[in-house]
């Protein structure tokens, strides 16, 4: 299963990034069509499309927009999550690299959508070719009269903190503060950015506007499954023999994705688990990868598509010390506002570390478990449950190879 | 560290250290927002960049521009990774020990460094050349080990090559 390439379709041009090679291959033609549409029927084309959030929640992108109140006099905020940092992801780094004005077209249409003047693309601090890349496409659209006639957009550059990629920590990041998540209610739809109302999304489901405009909602629905439309881009690293950014329809399995696009595992070792949506996804083992990659399909598998960062294990890998990795991150970057979260991180990498070293204990195993499940759903962001993914299923699933370490 | 050290020329936090045309920036850059804090982050870039990293004094400047306290200031450049609170070296070297980099090989890569720096993770050369952090994922994990230097990404890491990177580093 190859399928066309959509969103990586310019990938292989090396000046794919310019205006001119944008405009070449088809650019700013949706932006045309969509401006002798009503608001009202790009947002519904957009419902019917079966877009999703690719940015790790998964949500209708059509009906998120739908919830800014039609009463609502002033003014609206687009905000552009390119806050990249679910580890095992890295696609947004190549559509803001390689095709910034399909960002920038997408947002045009999304803005009139939602009836915004004002967009804000928060770009991690780390990202600074892409944050470069991404600006002077900006500066482009201005010069070429895009932007600037009721639309603006404003570049805005993070200063590394994993937890603004969390939507409501980005628009407190975004108004000059740490980036502490918000308690929802409010929504940002309806109090967001600057206490307006705001829509926060992901870079790669904005790229996919301007071919739902141009192609038509059923076009797009019909290129994925029953609840989501469309391609998207899978970010493959680990133990695999060709690691990158595969473009596929949401319908094609872990397996296909693994064995059939990215070459399978590194050296024709064995595989042994995979972590299918970013490491806040839960693990799966190896015979358990005949799954689709669309959102229901592995919500359904007890994991998560989030990121759709796919990150490949062989069998010389350490399920152990994969945790202890992964646990370490939870604990850095853990913003601290809600104790289970603070708490239950920081302890939870302690014992991973333990474990790992020879120093663990009978009970650490059930510790952990209990920790993870009491704190989980407790905390004012998904941050947390994110930790718990890996937490339970990495000991649950590969068990044995825990208590051989703690037992040892 | 202690209050007043670390650039030149301030002594007073009241004193004007952006030249005129920072301020200039300062004001453009507030503008964009709907409320001009929104600004603060890319002002402590701006002052960063300027002075070097981001002393107590500095902030208490920082903040006057905004009219926050300094305390809030503080807590934001606390709050985030890529705001220096003491003087890095020339260039900062950042590796990814995060868990795709992690499987490539991302601790032999540290270990390497570690070994030809002198240092470890957190640290500075004692000539001021290079700063070494280990830091969670960078979001290149397509061509781990990875590591950043300044602001470039450095792909598909070996030994050799992070000695040739090394020896290009002034």
């Amino acid at each position: 299963m190859t399928g066309e390439m959509i969103l990586t379709r310019n990938f292989a041009r090396s000046d794919a990034h310019t205006l001119r090679a944008y405009l070449e291959t088809g650019g700013y033609r949706a932006w045309a069509k969509a401006q002798a549409m009503e608001p009202t029927a790009i947002l519904e084309e957009v419902k019917r499309s079966n877009l999703r959030g690719l940015g790790g929640a998964g949500f209708p992108t059509g009906t998120k927009w739908s919830f800014i109140p039609k009463s609502h006099a002033g003014p609206v905020y687009l905000v552009i999550n390119a806050d990249e940092g679910e580890p095992g992801t890295f696609k947004d780094r190549y559509l803001l690299e390689r095709d910034p004005h399909a960002l920038i077209e997408g947002m045009l249409i999304a803005a009139r959508a939602i009836r915004s003047a004002t967009a804000f693309v928060y770009v991690r601090g780390e990202y600074v070719e892409p944050w470069r890349r991404f600006s002077s496409a900006v500066q482009e659209a201005y010069a070429a009269q895009y932007l600037g006639h009721g639309f603006d957009i404003v570049v805005h550059r993070g200063a590394g903190a994993y937890i603004c990629g969390e939507e409501t920590g980005l628009i407190s990041s975004l108004e000059g503060k740490k980036g502490w998540p918000k308690l929802k209610p409010p929504f940002p739809a309806i109090k967001g950015a600057f206490g307006a109302p705001t829509i926060v999304n992901n870079v790669e489901t904005i790229c996919h506007v301007p071919h739902i405009v141009n192609r038509g909602a059923a076009w797009f629905a019909a290129l994925g499954t029953k609840t989501q439309g469309g391609t998207r881009m899978y970010s493959v690293s680990g133990r695999v023999a060709r690691p990158g950014v595969y473009e596929a329809p949401v319908s094609i399995t872990l397996r296909q994705l693994i064995y059939e696009r990215a070459g399978g595992v590194t050296g024709n070792g064995r595989l042994k688990a995979v972590v299918p949506g970013g490491s806040s996804a839960a693990i799966l083992t190896a015979d358990e990868i005949d799954v689709t990659m669309d959102v229901d399909g592995l919500k359904n598998a007890g994991t998560m598509a989030g990121s759709a960062g796919v990150i490949v294990m062989d069998e010389t890998v350490s399920i152990p010390e994969a945790l202890m990795v992964v646990a370490r991150f939870y604990a850095h970057e853990s913003c601290g506002q809600c104790t289970p979260c603070r708490e239950s991180t920081g302890w939870i990498y302690k014992i991973t570390h333990r474990i790992v070293e020879g120093r663990g204990r009978k009970e650490d195993l059930d510790t952990i478990l209990d920790v993870a499940k009491r704190g989980a759903g407790t905390t004012i962001c998904a941050f947390y449950d994110g930790a718990v993914g890996p937490y339970i299923s990495y000991i649950e699933k590969f068990r044995g190879e825990f208590e051989a370490m703690v037992l040892k | 560290m202690s209050e007043g050290d670390g650039y030149p020329g301030l002594t007073d936090p009241a004193t004007t250290v952006f030249s005129e045309a920072q301020l200039a920036e300062v004001r453009r850059l507030q503008s964009l927002y709907p409320d001009p804090r929104g600004a603060l982050l890319p002002v402590l870039y701006m002052a960063q960049e300027t002075f070097g990293w981001i002393s107590l004094p500095l902030e208490e400047y920082v903040a006057t521009l905004f009219g926050l306290s300094p305390a809030h200031v503080h807590e934001v450049v606390t709050f985030y990774t890529l705001y220096f609170r003491e003087p890095p070296g020339r260039h900062v070297v950042s590796v990814c020990h995060n868990l795709s980099c992690h499987l490539a090989g991302a601790p032999g890569i540290i270990g390497h460094l570690r070994q030809r720096l002198g240092v470890d993770p957190g640290e500075t050369t004692e000539d001021g050349r290079v700063t070494l952090l280990s830091v969670e994922c960078l979001c290149a994990c397509e061509a781990a080990p990875m590591m950043q230097v300044d602001d470039r990404y450095e792909l598909n890491l070996t030994p050799t090559k992070v000695d040739r990177i090394l020896e290009g580093l002034a």
